[in-house]
């Protein structure tokens, strides 16, 4: 703060502040919060290092006797070859497939992921034809992930946009600490589903297992079935002809929309009592808690 | 962390022990400590299969005079046999300290096997119509080898690769654990037990010795104690549920079915698979690939779920 008064710093707008303490202030923009997007591009819709790929140029790859890394790295070399659409053949639930891709690809998974499968992708759409294991998609930023069977727990953890689709059952804690994008359910979701979620929205088309939202900050959830109990501070709210509406398009796009319609889903959102619990008196947290 | 692997067979048996060693070795890296099986053969009615260690295996670096000691435990534990009148129809020495017995006996089998379980050094791992526990350091392929393992005929069986947390790295406290007194039966579990201190001191205020300081092995006696009273196993699993406070997913092997008990949490994993021929289940799927490497559909239990499933 050299050269700046207190009384200079005080009448500052943020970002003054921010410039005058050193820090970078960036504009939020684009598909991403990362700065290093060509600003002068005329559209910023890949990383500058992105391979360019062909969607009609297409690749089958054998996983069945290669490693994880094995199996990412040649992923990875096959889009430098301008390959657009890949195809990876008996993954044998083998865990971490597919993870970290920044970029446009058709990704096809003809089998199951074990753990962690496509996470911190940035763009990518992602079929995967059997099951997936803990953590599949977290940390995903963009792009589409459908896995036709089902998931297990912690499906989505970290999310930040995106939507990733589970037309079967997935476990617990499914959308833990989501903060952004769009998590859809076919089946049902295990206990604490939602947990600590601070923006997104979640579709469960299914019941959805007990503490459904514990301590969510914000965002959504549309749960079709049955409700086993919510969490703290997750409280029912009116589900709009506008919420309705995007329900209807959203899930037509998966063919999960259920015959009936969305008109029976239950709205659960953050009750907005945890933000400043810190502020309450005990027995305010009491009442809370 | 820990690795856990289970799997029946309805109505036949296969080659379990080789099943369950290609399950445990693709968990390797969840638990490279030890390995442990617990294996159900066909059996009979007429033997018991006892498996007991007379020493542990980093006690064979501490010098010449652990093999005088082995020779004299051995020699005691036979001795105990004659006095209750049980008959040794065969005798295998799998390592110098691990032996397996079949026998033939008239008497109570508890009498017995507390009578050899007094014999300093001595502990047996399972005793049992049905059941063969096998479990030292080392990974699955080593374990497998060092017991002959890999052609164990059966219907089904438990096992567990274990991450040392809380106790040594020894064959004391590898899984899976036998419900002493109460044969053919066998626990493996991945988690924590967070009031371990309390249920082991009860069950110990009801009689039941514990033999490691493995949290897991309450499981074991908990299990042990409450079917010696007259509970189903599937009654056994879902009282566990509300008396166990912590994290836990685990497995219990009896002579003709298994079960498992998830807790209220859900926070350990657990894979399924079930078919009209075969149950597995794992704590990873790709433990559940490495014998079934077609496509198959799995799932997850939900919190607070207890399954049985028949021989």
């Amino acid at each position: 703060m050299a050269g700046v008064t207190d009384s200079e710093f005080t009448g500052m707008s943020q970002d003054e502040r921010a410039r005058s303490l050193g820090m970078m202030s960036e504009q939020l923009g684009g598909r991403s919060m990362f700065t290093e997007f060509d600003e002068s591009a005329e559209e910023r819709f890949t990383y500058p290092w992105a391979p360019e790929v062909d969607y009609n140029r297409r690749i089958e790859l054998d996983a069945g006797e290669l490693a994880s890394t094995e199996v990412n790295t040649r992923i990875r070399e096959l889009m430098h070859d301008g390959y657009g659409t890949i195809v990876i053949r008996d993954p044998r639930g083998k865990h971490s497939l597919g993870v970290g891709i920044l970029s446009r690809l058709n990704l096809i998974f003809e089998g199951s992921l074990g753990y962690f499968g496509v996470g911190l992708i940035d763009g990518p759409n992602v079929r995967i034809n059997g099951r997936v294991g803990w953590s599949c998609g977290e940390n995903m930023m963009s792009g589409t992930v459908v896995v036709e069977k089902n998931a297990g727990s912690t499906f989505g953890a970290a999310i930040r946009g995106g939507d990733l689709v589970c037309r079967g059952s997935v476990g617990s804690r499914t959308g833990i600490d989501m903060k952004g994008g769009t998590i859809i359910v076919g089946g049902d979701t295990g206990a604490l589903s939602g947990f600590m979620m601070q923006r997104g929205r979640m579709i469960v088309c299914g019941n959805a297992g007990k503490n459904l939202g514990d301590s969510m900050y914000d965002g959504t959830i549309f749960v079709g079935g049955e409700i086993r109990s919510l969490g703290v501070d997750a409280v029912p709210a009116e589900l709009t002809e506008l919420d309705q509406a995007w329900l209807t398009r959203k899930l037509t796009c998966y063919g999960l929309l259920p015959v009936d319609g969305v008109g029976g889903f239950t709205k659960i959102v953050a009750g907005r009592q945890l933000w400043n619990y810190d502020n309450l008196e005990p027995s305010e947290k009491k009442l809370i808690l | 962390m820990c690795g856990i692997a289970g799997l029946i067979h309805r109505g036949r048996s296969s080659n379990i022990g080789g099943e369950i060693t290609a399950m445990l070795q693709a968990l390797k890296h969840r638990g490279p400590d030890s390995t442990g099986y617990a294996v159900y053969g066909e059996g009979n009615d007429d033997d018991l299969v006892m498996r007991l260690k007379v020493a542990e295996q980093e006690d064979m670096g501490r010098g010449r005079g652990i093999h005088d000691r082995i020779r004299r435990r051995i020699e005691a534990v036979e001795g105990i046999f004659v006095e209750h009148g049980a008959a040794v129809k065969s005798r295998v020495r799998a390592t110098e300290y691990a032996l397996r017995y079949v026998i033939a006996l008239d008497g109570d089998p508890a009498d017995m096997a507390g009578h050899i379980e007094e014999t300093e050094g001595v502990e047996i791992l399972s005793l049992g119509r049905g059941l063969e526990l096998v479990k030292d350091l080392g990974d699955a392929k080593e374990v497998s080898e060092a017991y002959g393992l890999g052609e164990f005929r059966g219907t089904h069986g438990i096992g567990h690769t274990r991450m040392a947390t809380e106790s040594d790295v020894d064959i004391r406290s590898a899984h899976p654990y036998w419900a002493f007194p109460y044969n053919d039966v066998s626990v493996v579990h991945n988690g924590q037990i967070t009031n371990y201190w309390i249920l082991r001191r009860e069950m110990e205020r009801r009689g039941h010795r514990f033999m490691s300081n493995c949290d897991s092995e309450l499981l074991a006696v908990y299990t042990a104690h409450h079917l010696a009273s007259g509970s189903t196993l599937e009654d056994c699993l879902r009282r566990s549920i509300g008396e166990i406070d912590g994290v836990f997913t685990y497995l219990v092997a009896t002579r003709d079915s298994l079960g498992m008990a998830k807790d209220s949490m859900a926070a350990k994993p657990l894979v399924l698979y079930e078919s009209d021929d075969m149950i597995a289940m794992a704590s990873e799927e790709v433990a559940i690939r490495s014998i079934l490497p077609q496509e198959i559909d799995t799932w997850d239990p939900y919190d607070e779920e207890v399954r049985v499933w028949q021989a």
